[in-house]
């Protein structure tokens, strides 16, 4: 009985031994891994391998962040530089969501507006928004228009097809119950299509948010006398890499900032409106 | 409710109103006799000077810089076909270099949980920066030159190579892992014979989104600096204030871009002939 009983007492230790180490190893390596990178790229910062001013260690480049913060660096300070980046931003998101959802819809619905649309955007598609740029100079000069139709071009695809996606897969039999009822074209569209397909398009809006936000950097490293962009081609420019390194990093929390806002309205969406 | 959203009975509403065969042709129709318009109104307007060329390139224009792309001494430091081979060679170089480290890195990943747990998060830390941002630094390390280039090309096409290939192995049936493990395939044999094979159509879902972005950042970057390549046509073309040779340039990013997917497209078709598209 004994015997029989300390077999398992001594496979659940040993089991709960195991579980306890691969539960260390489950936080103790990620640090590990990324302690590790920050040490390898400090010592080889301060190796001599490579010039400092090439290869900045990361103690060099969180002091940059602290003093661009305070201090204007080709015009305006880091914030200063990352708000008109964002207003930017914000208006050729917000112009390609005002075009792109509701012609997405009326697409899913009009077929003639499908059949004559859908040409032009598949031609459209594969051109890279960032090669808009020269025209985006040319019509609406290096201000806050030319930039508008680089993101814009970029954040419009999603948009639209995701909404388009959205109609198309509409339960039949709510269109139909509002067809019978007696709904016309645009009533459908406002509310049957929008609301069933809502989950889509927020979906579409997360993507379209992430490559405008990628067009608008590449806009800014163009075209623009403002923004991170302009502010890291400065840095370049003067090679000043630690500056350049800097707007890497405020570019990317930023870009993690808006997929986290985005994130937390589509799972709100999905959860009142989702099925 | 939840039996109409199954994706085969989800039909998209009047579909059943024409005829399968009809819709196709229907379609194409449609869509030539938009273009055909939009075109013919594009000539008019151009007849009529509405389009002058200042901000809108007319029809002769757009004919013009085609012209002179194409002939000795071409636009930009070469003809068409030097910038077109120029930029398709640094894609296919940069893309080599991506699959060579993305697809066994994330063979390493997706197979070892240590080293999930230890490189996972610095890549997470560094994927937030979009390849465009690594422009400036691309140019501060390695120049105009195509070592920039190339760089860019690996950052832009090494992410979508990595997760998906990791996704891929992932998602092999674990039950074909054990039966091969109790059969006694190796380590080696297990890679090569069950988790590639098994996640390849993750693999080239990868490779897709890596081709575009691939295409994308190069397009930037030429942009912003370089000796040759379509970017440096219409980097040149922008400075010029030559709107024709900018539409045509931009006509022949876009057909590259398609080109590219078409072809990786067929590769795939052939490589497993078993998820036809």
């Amino acid at each position: 009985m004994a015997e029989a009983l300390s077999v398992p007492v001594v496979a659940v230790g040993a089991a709960a031994r195991r579980a306890r180490a691969r539960s260390r190893e489950a936080w103790l390596l990620p640090a590990l891994g990324v302690l590790g990178f920050f040490a390898l790229w400090q010592a080889v910062a301060m190796s001599g391998w490579v010039p400092e001013r090439y290869l900045p260690g990361p103690l060099t480049v969180a002091r940059t962040i602290v003093e661009l913060s305070t201090k204007p660096y080709s015009g305006a300070t880091l914030w200063g530089h990352l708000s008109s980046s964002l207003v930017r931003f914000g208006t050729g998101f917000a112009l390609a969501a005002a075009i792109g959802i509701p012609l997405g819809l009326l697409m899913g619905w009009y077929r003639w507006l499908d059949d004559v649309v859908s040409p032009f955007f598949e031609a459209l598609r594969f051109i890279a928004p960032i090669a808009w740029v020269p025209f985006a100079g040319l019509w609406f000069g290096t201000g806050i228009g030319g930039p508008t139709l680089v993101i814009f071009s970029g954040a419009f695809p999603p948009c639209l097809i995701n909404a388009y996606r959205g109609a198309k897969y509409v339960d039949r039999r709510l269109v139909e119950a509002a067809r019978t009822l007696g709904a016309g074209g645009p009533r459908i569209v406002a509310e049957v299509l929008l609301p069933a397909s809502l989950p889509a398009i927020v979906a579409g809006l997360r993507v379209s948010a992430g490559i405008g936000w990628q067009s608008l950097i590449g806009a800014e490293l163009i075209v623009v006398a403002s923004g991170v962009g302009y502010m890291m081609v400065q840095g370049q420019l003067n090679v000043l890499t630690p500056v350049v390194m800097a707007g890497m990093v405020a570019i990317g929390i930023v870009g993690v900032v808006i997929d986290v806002v985005l994130r937390w309205f589509e799972n709100r969406i999905r959860k009142s409106w989702g099925r | 409710m939840n039996g109409a959203a199954v994706p085969g009975t989800a039909a998209p509403p009047r579909a059943a109103a024409v005829p399968r065969r009809w819709t196709g042709q229907r379609r194409f129709f449609i869509g030539a006799a938009a273009f055909a318009i939009a075109i013919a109104a594009w000539f008019l307007l151009a007849r009529l000077g509405v389009v002058s060329g200042g901000r809108f390139p007319t029809p002769s224009d757009v004919w013009r810089s085609a012209r002179q792309i194409a002939f000795e001494p071409g636009y930009a430091g070469g003809t068409l076909w030097q910038h077109v081979f120029h930029s398709t060679r640094l894609v296919l170089l940069g893309f080599a270099v991506a699959i060579g480290t993305g697809v066994p890195l994330g063979l390493l990943m997706g197979t070892s949980r240590r080293a999930d747990l230890l490189i996972g998060p610095i890549f997470s830390m560094l994927r937030p920066i979009p390849p465009l941002a690594w422009i400036p630094l691309a140019i501060l390390w390695l120049g105009l030159g195509d070592g920039a280039k190339i760089f860019l090309i690996w950052v832009s096409a090494f992410t979508p190579a990595l997760i998906n290939t990791y996704a891929g192995v992932r998602s092999v049936d674990p039950t074909l892992i054990e039966a091969a493990r109790v059969h006694g395939a190796g380590p080696g044999r297990l890679v090569r014979d069950v988790l590639v094979p098994g996640s390849l159509p993750m693999i080239f879902t990868g490779l897709r989104l890596s081709l575009q972005t691939a295409w994308m950042t190069l397009v930037a970057a030429e942009l912003v600096g370089a000796f040759t390549g379509l970017g440096k046509v219409l980097a040149t073309a922008s400075l010029d204030i030559n709107p024709g040779m900018i539409l045509y340039a931009m006509a022949w990013v876009g057909v590259m871009g398609a080109l590219s997917t078409k072809l990786l497209a067929r590769i795939e078709n052939k490589v497993l002939p078993w998820l036809k598209h």
